[in-house]
């Protein structure tokens, strides 16, 4: 067996394990760490075939980004999963048969060299720019250029999660004091003083 | 590539994204009072927009490597687009003034939503497709849960959300298969490569159905339709019903006519299904519904049905019905919904049906156009929802959709009834207290709408003719 | 000419009808009497001339149903029998449109009964001058229309509502009857015009129809059925119940239509068809039997009835049995002599006792009037010559033509030609009786109601005059026309408007009777008048005592031989019932059930189970969806793409 081929299985079955224990962990924050050990043991695949940018952005984003999402909800909603799971045997057989009919139809597309022989006559697309450089050069020199587009879309769409985020939760709170700094720097001594003629044994 | 796009083609869409980004800017920095000026900036935008869209050139352009196509069809839908998102944001002023919910960011997001349309329904691959859908459908999210303050709003945007995610998953699952199997994500690519149906082809075209019949809000992917009309502010539940709906169904007609012409008879089975089942369960389950908003998407979704109907016949005749269908659908729903805004007593919106009671004697040029919206809805002659299905119905049967055709007709029979509901309960029940004055724009609104649904027979043929072109652009 | 007579009545009906409320009462009152008038006028002219004349005619009004084989027009068949029937009707009908115009002085709608009385007259010419079957129905139901409408003239009374219903539901029975024959006319001849299937008629001996499994003799068929329609129409025994309750209409509608013209449209027919009747001996003694019983029964009642008009009811109802035991009889020419004399005393006894009526201010009931000679002379009179004719009277009108029925039905070779005589004899003795009673009841003895007969007074010359007229035809009627009827110049009268058989020497047979057969009659009346004398004049204890001792005989005749209530339990009750049946179940539960109620409430069924659907839990919908692309896999995995 090659070294590649061992990593494979350890990585693969890493995988298969932690993902089953994501959905029978009883703690949610151990469901989420399983989740966690899955995507890294993904991004441990994609590296072995060759794909390390994918790999590396996988960690970035799923598990820096979406993980530790994950984790902020579970600790900080009070979620009562033994609530939740109530319904589970009621709904085993009609979700067994929906999960059995998705495997079957995984198995099927899965083994279309056998039902779809055109398929695997596509060719390899070509690799941008050759074989030499790395993914990430690779992706620069199309996305910048060919697909600029989607680029700029994909702006857009960042652009209105951000502004989603700020019209559905930002509340001005009526009693914090804010601090207006120009207003502060630009005040005169006009406006900021007053002098008073004070009598003695007057008193202001 | 080392040439500039066409920018000329794309200025529509780069029109709306500037200017969402300039009025974000004026909104931010002039503050809470910047909205009613934001408001009418967005209107005068939009304007603008739709003008560029009907006097750009009349060549077929196809822009950034095949993913940006600009056609007769992509002009049709989005001029109908833009129509709806306008007309729902001058609607909206008004109510959201009334709710004290008045923000910069809403116009902001409708023009954005209304870019991610224009993007979807120029869509030449799956990417773009999928990046407009997203556009499109995350802006109304958000504006779905507008209302924060309201449990049903939060509801509505959560559902929504949640149900949207889950659609945009199995839509883009069912890209990468179409993908794997045709080498492709351009549709005209695909459409050379998808000359036979495999299996695992026609499961991702399962799949990219889904996702599109979610935004459709076709059976059985209807499910978040009521309750997110029903908790949406009702200016956003206007905006829901027509622009959305028509940029989807555009991107669906596409989809389905331009990348797998060749394996009509695989998808229109999938079609006539969801159709039969949209119109069935639009007919039955807004029987009962007392909540006219809930109404109103119950009769959405029975719409939507009717609208597949042209798609299951793949013949240009079926989606020039299509086209109709669509115009006559976003031109009744704004009248109708028009109406819906106007219901306020004493400053509290009302929702039920009941309370439209008497309308004929409290405002009876308001309960006629009503009646009139009510009529074309159910699909009574001569008034223009009755044509739309005609031109539908006209194109299955031509195609030999004989069964599709007869199911039609029953569940229009069906349907009739709650129409027929609202018009008895306007004229023949006792009256109940009289609404707020109505706006001036919405009577606006509701008289060019009802005008035009019940003298639309007069002078049909300009629509039919546009249609026609559009319709043939696609084959 | 003949347009005009036909035609006026109907130009008058749509004036009066139309546009009475605009005229008024006065200008509708007058044109449509006007019109009747100079119908009559014009009819004397026809009657002159085609009948003494000859000059028979066939009038083409219009075309109108040219359908295959079967070819029907609007037109007039003018002979004899047409312009007989055409002078009683216009007659008759002008002189009540002339009464009318003072009984009915105080309704408040007469517009309308005017237009009806000439719309009922246009009706009843229709049928006498048809040529064809089809036309004679048009008038035949015309005339049941328009005497349902009159009956009921008064509408807010529910009895006259019940009345007009009973009338129009009791011809129906019949018409269906008359339906049937002409459909078996038509079918064994292929027309239904009369000169066609006259034509024909001697080739139909010995044809058969088949029915049921069983050949029956075509002539007879055919003859039974329309005698059926005539029994309704005429009020014979079995289907005589609507005539009494018919009086319920005001009395000018008694007079014209139930005992000069629509109860003797039958025996019209009868005479009409009389090329076919003489085929079948079958169904002419079957004829004479009802016409016979219904003769006798009627007298029966009539002994016993209190109101005025009930008691000269059934008198027409007796006299049309008469008719009918001539048609019998084979001696057709004297029937319609019958009916021609009948309808001068008939109507003047109706239009006498509307007079009497009025004259006690609407009190119809004869035991609340009495001692009237002196107060109403004149109607006295009239009432008298009536009954003179109507008893048979020598040298009145109806000495002649009742008498000579009797001498017709001993002289018969009908199979119950005897019974015929034994019942037409009894019935003039009663006849005599009842007649006198009335008179005698009316206005001789003590007046019972003081109140009214202090106020009675004679009625208006609007009123008397067509009394006189009426008169005069009673008296002079009978002697003037008996020889062209009855006696010698009958063929030279009638010519080929009758049609008698080959064996049919009826009338030379009937003057060869034996002398006590044809006094008889004459006989019986006079021990009418002596009985009726003695009961009401000379000891009125003796009917009291004698009601109270046979008292179950009394109250059968009161109550008309119990046939309404027969009637009732029979038929009228059965037919209710499944009529309620037929709504309660057959339509409310099946038709409605299964239609438009089941099918909503399944839809609402259909809606709450969809309602339901939609649960409000997002997993339920996620799931759905997930449900929904499974199907669609599932389908395609096993459907093949």
């Amino acid at each position: 067996m090659s070294v590649a081929a061992v990593f494979f299985y350890l990585f693969a079955g890493v995988l298969v394990a932690s993902a089953f224990m994501v959905i029978s962990s009883r703690n949610p924050v151990h469901s989420v760490l399983f989740l966690i050990l899955c995507f890294v043991n993904a991004a441990g695949l994609f590296i072995l075939i060759g794909v390390e940018f994918l790999a590396l952005i996988l960690v970035v984003v799923y598990v820096g980004a979406v993980a530790v999402l994950f984790l902020f909800v579970v600790m900080m909603l009070d979620v009562d999963f033994v609530e939740l799971r109530q319904g589970f045997l009621q709904y085993l057989p009609v979700g067994a048969l929906v999960g059995v009919v998705f495997l079957v139809e995984l198995i099927l597309v899965v083994s279309t060299w056998a039902t779809a022989p055109a398929v695997a006559q596509f060719p390899k697309a070509a690799a941008v720019g050759g074989a030499a450089i790395s993914n990430t050069k690779a992706l620069g020199l199309v996305l910048y250029t060919d697909y600029v587009y989607f680029f700029e879309a994909s702006g857009m769409v960042l652009l209105v999660a951000m502004i989603g985020a700020i019209v559905l939760t930002l509340r001005h709170k009526v009693n914090v004091k804010r601090q207006n700094v120009s207003a502060q720097v630009a005040r005169t001594p006009e406006t900021a003083m007053e002098v008073v003629k004070v009598r003695p044994g007057q008193g202001i | 590539m080392s040439s500039l796009p066409p920018l000329g083609a794309v200025l529509p869409e780069v029109t709306l994204a500037v200017s969402a980004i300039v009025l974000l800017l004026v909104g931010a920095i002039r503050g809470e009072a910047a909205a009613n000026l934001v408001n009418g900036l967005a209107i005068a935008v939009l304007a603008a927009a739709g003008i560029l869209v009907l006097v750009a050139p009349h060549t077929a352009v196809s822009a950034f490597g095949g993913s940006l196509v600009i056609d007769d069809f992509s002009r049709f839908m989005k001029a109908l687009a833009i129509l709806g998102a306008l007309v729902s944001l001058i609607l909206s002023v008004h109510w959201l003034n009334r709710e004290r919910q008045s923000k910069f960011e809403y116009p902001v997001l409708i023009l954005i939503a209304t870019l991610g349309m224009c993007m979807l329904v120029s869509a030449g691959d799956l990417i773009a497709l999928y990046l407009g859908l997203e556009l499109m459908s995350l802006s109304l999210y958000v504006v779905a849960a507008y209302n924060r303050d309201s449990v049903r709003s939060t509801e509505a945007g959560l559902k929504y959300f949640v149900l949207g995610a889950l659609s945009s998953g199995m839509l883009l699952y069912g890209a990468s298969l179409i993908y794997g199997f045709t080498d492709s994500v351009n549709f005209g690519a695909i459409a050379a490569a998808a000359t036979t149906p495999t299996i695992g082809l026609v499961f991702g075209i399962v799949f990219l159905f889904a996702g599109l019949c979610f935004k459709v809000s076709a059976v059985p992917f209807h499910m978040w339709t009521p309750d997110v009309y029903e908790g949406a502010p009702t200016p956003v539940t206007t905006f829901f019903a027509t622009a959305p709906k028509v940029a989807a169904m555009a991107v669906f007609l596409r989809v389905a006519t331009e990348a797998f012409p060749h394996i009509t008879h695989s998808w229109q089975q999938i079609i006539a299904f969801v159709s039969i089942a949209s119109m069935v369960l639009g007919a039955f389950a807004a029987i009962g519904q007392r909540n006219i908003k809930r109404l109103l998407a119950y009769s959405s979704i029975g719409h939507m049905g009717f609208a597949l109907v042209g798609l299951a016949a793949a013949t240009p005749q079926g989606i020039r019905g299509v086209l109709i269908y669509m115009a006559i659908y976003v031109a009744m729903t704004l009248g109708s919904f028009a109406c819906v805004l106007a219901m306020r007593r004493n400053g509290n919106a009302v929702e039920n049906v009941d309370e439209l009671a008497g309308l004929a004697r409290t405002n009876p040029m308001m309960a006629l156009l009503l009646g009139g919206l009510m009529f074309s809805l159910a699909g009574i002659p001569p008034l223009a929802g009755f044509l739309a299905k005609y031109y539908v119905f006209l194109a299955a049967i031509e195609a030999g959709l004989y069964g599709l055709a007869v199911i039609g007709v029953l569940a229009s029979v069906v349907g009739a009834y709650y129409y027929l509901r609202v018009v008895k309960i306007m004229y023949f029940d006792e009256p109940a207290e009289a609404f707020d004055p109505m706006p001036g724009e919405l009577k606006a609104v509701l008289g060019l709408s009802g005008l035009f649904t019940i003298f639309y027979f007069v002078y049909p043929s300009p629509l039919i003719n546009a249609a026609g072109v559009a319709a043939r652009a696609l084959f | 000419m003949y347009q005009a007579i036909v035609f006026l009545p109907l130009i008058g009906f749509l004036i009066a009808g139309l546009f009475g409320r605009v005229l008024g009462a006065r200008p509708a009152e007058i044109i449509t009497t006007a019109f009747l008038f100079i119908s009559c006028a014009l009819a004397w002219v026809a009657f002159f001339q085609v009948g003494f004349g000859g000059h028979d005619a066939h009038v083409q009004v219009m075309r109108w149903i040219h359908v295959g084989d079967l070819k029907i027009d609007w037109a007039f068949r003018i002979d004899t029998m047409t312009v007989i029937m055409l002078i009683v009707v216009t007659t008759v009908s002008s002189l009540v449109h002339l009464y009318s115009i003072g009984y009915m002085h105080e309704d408040p709608s007469r517009q309308r009964f005017f237009a009806y009385l000439s719309l009922f007259t246009f009706a009843m010419l229709m049928l006498v001058t048809a040529d064809n079957l089809v036309q004679l129905f048009f008038g035949w139901e015309g005339v049941g229309l328009a005497s349902y409408l009159l009956i009921g003239f008064w509408y807010e009374k529910p009895s006259a509502n019940a009345a007009a219903m009973k009338a129009f539901v009791v011809n129906r029975v019949g018409d269906f009857g008359f339906m049937l024959g002409i459909f078996a006319v038509f079918v064994m001849t292929g027309s239904v015009t009369f000169d066609a299937v006259f034509a024909q008629a001697p080739s139909l001996v010995g044809k058969s129809i088949n029915f049921l499994g069983h050949a029956w003799d075509a002539p007879t068929v055919i003859a039974l059925l329309l005698f059926v329609g005539a029994m309704g129409k005429s009020a014979q025994f079995l289907l005589h119940t609507w005539l009494p309750d018919a009086m319920e209409g005001p009395t000018p509608v008694s007079a014209l239509i139930h005992a000069a013209t629509m109860v003797t449209a039958g025996v019209f027919m009868v005479a009409r068809m009389s090329p076919i009747f003489e085929l079948s001996h079958t169904a002419l003694s079957v004829v004479m039997l009802v016409g016979a019983t219904t003769a006798m029964f009627a007298a029966t009642v009539a002994l016993v009835q209190n109101d005025i008009k009930k008691v000269i009811a059934y008198s027409t109802c007796s006299q049309l049995g008469y008719m009918f035991v001539a048609m019998g009889a084979g001696a057709y020419s004297v029937g319609i002599f019958h009916l021609f004399t009948h309808a001068c005393f008939k109507a003047l006894l109706f239009l006498c006792a509307g007079s009497v009526i009025n004259a006690m201010h609407h009190e119809q009931d004869m035991r609340h009037m009495g001692g009237l000679y002196k107060k109403i002379p004149f109607t006295y009179a009239m009432m008298l010559i009536g009954t003179l004719a109507i008893t048979g009277f020598p040298f009145l009108a109806g000495y002649y033509s009742k008498d000579a029925i009797i001498e017709a039905a001993w002289a018969s070779d009908n199979s119950f030609a005897l019974y015929g005589w034994v019942m037409t004899v009894a019935a003039a003795a009663l006849t005599s009786f009842y007649s006198w009673r009335l008179v005698f009841m009316t206005f001789h003895g003590h007046p019972h109601d003081h109140h009214h007969y202090e106020n009675a007074h004679e009625s208006p010359l609007a009123m008397t005059i067509p009394l006189g007229v009426l008169a005069v035809g009673s008296v002079f009627a009978g002697m003037v026309f008996y020889g062209d009827f009855v006696g010698h110049h009958v063929q030279d009268f009638f010519r080929q408007s009758i049609f008698m058989g080959a064996e049919n020497h009826i009338l030379h047979e009937m003057h060869d009777i034996p002398g006590w057969a044809a006094y008889a009659p004459t006989v019986m009346m006079a021990l009418g008048f002596l009985v009726a004398y003695w009961f009401y004049v000379l000891d009125p204890s003796v009917p009291v005592a004698l009601v109270r001792s046979q008292d179950a005989l009394y109250q059968f005749l009161l109550n008309k031989w119990y046939f309404d209530e027969i009637y009732n339990f029979i038929i009228i009750r059965p037919v209710l019932w499944i009529g309620r049946v037929l709504w309660k179940q057959g339509d409310g539960r099946i038709i409605d059930g299964l239609g438009p109620d089941g099918i909503s409430a399944r839809v609402l069924d259909v809606t709450a189970s969809v309602v339901r659907l939609q649960s409000g839990y997002l997993y339920h919908y996620a799931f759905v969806m997930l449900i929904g692309v499974a199907a669609f896999i599932t389908w395609f995995m096993f459907a093949g793409v």
